[in-house]
């Protein structure tokens, strides 16, 4: 029943999607509302990716100085740690998960009450393919924003590792510095966004997924979002697994 | 014209509409009525192409509607517009931007054009000047209004109407009914129009449509509904005693006369 249930989803992502990729009607119309999708998703999010990042930065770094603790490993290795780990891992991965919440629940609602309202049903019959109109502008300003709220997320947090060590002299700037720039892999900074990208597209299709066929009243919808949250931050775990094994 | 032919819709085990052939005039308003769960809202669903039937077909004029591709299909919706029982309008849009969407959507208008029709739009339903206030800022029977200029804009052939008058007092009802019939005679739209209401029946029912458990009732105009023998049809319309008495009443007079 379970299994069952899973492909009947699956299939009809798919599906959504594949009527999601289409003509459209009007190039001004989508490309308006891509450009509204970009502030209400990008601007509208700054804030609280600020807030979270600057915070995994002064974790991050306060944690690996206190591991290190009298070791032999040099103490500048914190400022590459913070970095690596950021960039890695940190900045794609939690930024996307808080953001599957925020912007996730956020679209799967605003869908989810068009839905309800007859909305998407009028422009239906107006001859608008809702599909594509109310999702691929949405997965469009997710892909182009996200991964710039990603580097933001990792410059905002190597900041963060800064203030938290090198403000109370746990360590030198200079030690800071050195730290931020040894052992740097480039091919780390192309895996933070590829992680960004996948991930923006995995938490928009799945949200506005679940908005899309929302059936019932207020109760329903809650559902709807919360299931948007849920299943895009699975998503995002699975394939955060899947891309560090094929990057790596 | 619209026609269905031998329409069946089931939802799993659930035979909704079970076989109904009728026909909706151009020109004149088109009323679907039956008792809840008589099936109204899915042949409505069915005609706008929202539901595609177990079996059965629908034509607009000569054009079988579920022969269509997704292209003509859209084509044909282009030339339909719809009142939503709930009106359907877009709150984040103020009600110029509602009634222009489509315009945006579809023509290569320029603004000035656009808005001089959003103008002649308004105007015809007697809402001059509310172009910048959002949807949640004016009445039930504006919204229904401004949902009728927005399903007008395009022009339509086809105008379906899901219960217009749900939610409005008797006289506001009367006034929509009457801006639905006159948009209708004027512009030759085929019109039809879902509902529940009685006034609705006897003021503009030139084509009425009644469904009982899925099947084709009965059919006629409103001028046939008093002198009609069909029980369905006299239990429906006349379900209380005063209304009833009120027939009966109609008729003494009608045979004195």
């Amino acid at each position: 029943m379970v299994v069952d249930n899973m492909l009947y989803n699956l299939g009809r992502y798919v599906n959504l999607l594949r009527d999601s990729v289409s003509r459209p009607e009007k190039f001004s119309m989508y490309y308006k509302e891509t450009m509204r999708q970009m502030d209400a998703i990008g601007v509208g999010s700054v804030f609280i990716v600020l807030l979270i990042s600057v915070f995994i930065g002064m974790v991050t770094a306060v944690q690996f100085a206190d591991q290190l603790g009298d070791s032999f490993v040099p103490s500048y290795y914190i400022g590459y740690i913070v970095r690596d780990i950021t960039i890695i891992e940190m900045a794609p991965t939690i930024t996307c998960l808080v953001l599957a919440g925020k912007v996730g629940s956020n679209l799967a609602a605003e869908i989810g009450g068009m839905r309800q309202k007859e909305h998407i049903d009028a422009m239906e019959i107006m001859g608008v393919n809702t599909a594509a109109y109310l999702i691929m502008p949405k997965i469009i300003a997710a892909v182009v924003v996200i991964p710039m709220l990603v580097a933001i997320s990792a410059f905002v947090s190597i900041i963060g590792g800064y203030l938290s060590t090198v403000v109370p002299g746990t360590i030198s700037h200079t030690e800071y510095v050195l730290g931020l720039r040894s052992f740097f892999v480039p091919r780390y900074v192309f895996m933070m966004f590829v992680k960004a990208a996948v991930f923006a597209f995995l938490l928009t299709s799945v949200s506005c997924y679940f908005g899309y066929y929302v059936k019932g009243g207020s109760i329903e919808l809650g559902e709807a979002s919360t299931s948007a949250v849920v299943v895009s931050d699975v998503m995002i775990l699975v394939f955060d697994f899947l891309i560090a094994l094929v990057l790596t | 014209m619209i026609r269905t032919d031998n329409i069946i819709k089931s939802f799993g085990d659930n035979d909704v509409l079970k076989g109904v052939t009728t026909e909706f005039y151009a020109g004149k308003p088109n009323l679907i009525i039956g008792s809840s769960g008589a099936g109204k809202t899915v042949l409505l669903k069915l005609l706008i192409g929202l539901f595609e039937p177990t079996s059965g077909k629908v034509y607009y004029d000569d054009t079988d509607l579920f022969a269509l591709d997704d292209e003509a299909l859209r084509e044909v919706r282009m030339k339909v517009g719809m009142l939503f029982q709930g009106n359907a309008l877009f709150d984040s849009m103020s009600v110029g931007e509602n009634i222009r969407f489509p315009m945006d959507m579809f023509t290569n208008k320029t603004m000035g054009e656009k808005e001089k029709r959003v103008n002649e739009c308004l105007e015809m339903v007697n809402m001059e000047g509310i172009n910048d206030r959002f949807p949640s800022e004016v009445s039930g029977g504006m919204q229904k209004r401004v949902g009728i200029a927005r399903a007008m804009v395009l022009e339509p052939k086809y105008l379906f109407c899901d219960e217009p008058n749900s939610g409005l007092d008797p006289k506001t009802s009367i006034l929509i009914d009457e801006l639905i019939c006159d948009l209708t005679n004027r512009n030759n739209i085929t019109t039809v129009i879902n509902t529940h209401d009685m006034n609705s029946v006897m003021g503009i029912g030139d084509n009425i449509v009644l469904l009982k458990d899925g099947n084709l009732a009965w059919q006629g105009n409103k001028n046939e509904v008093l002198e009609s023998d069909s029980e369905v049809l006299q239990d429906f319309i006349f379900a209380s005693p005063f209304l009833r008495r009120l027939r009966e009443d109609a008729l003494k007079t009608r045979h004195a006369e």
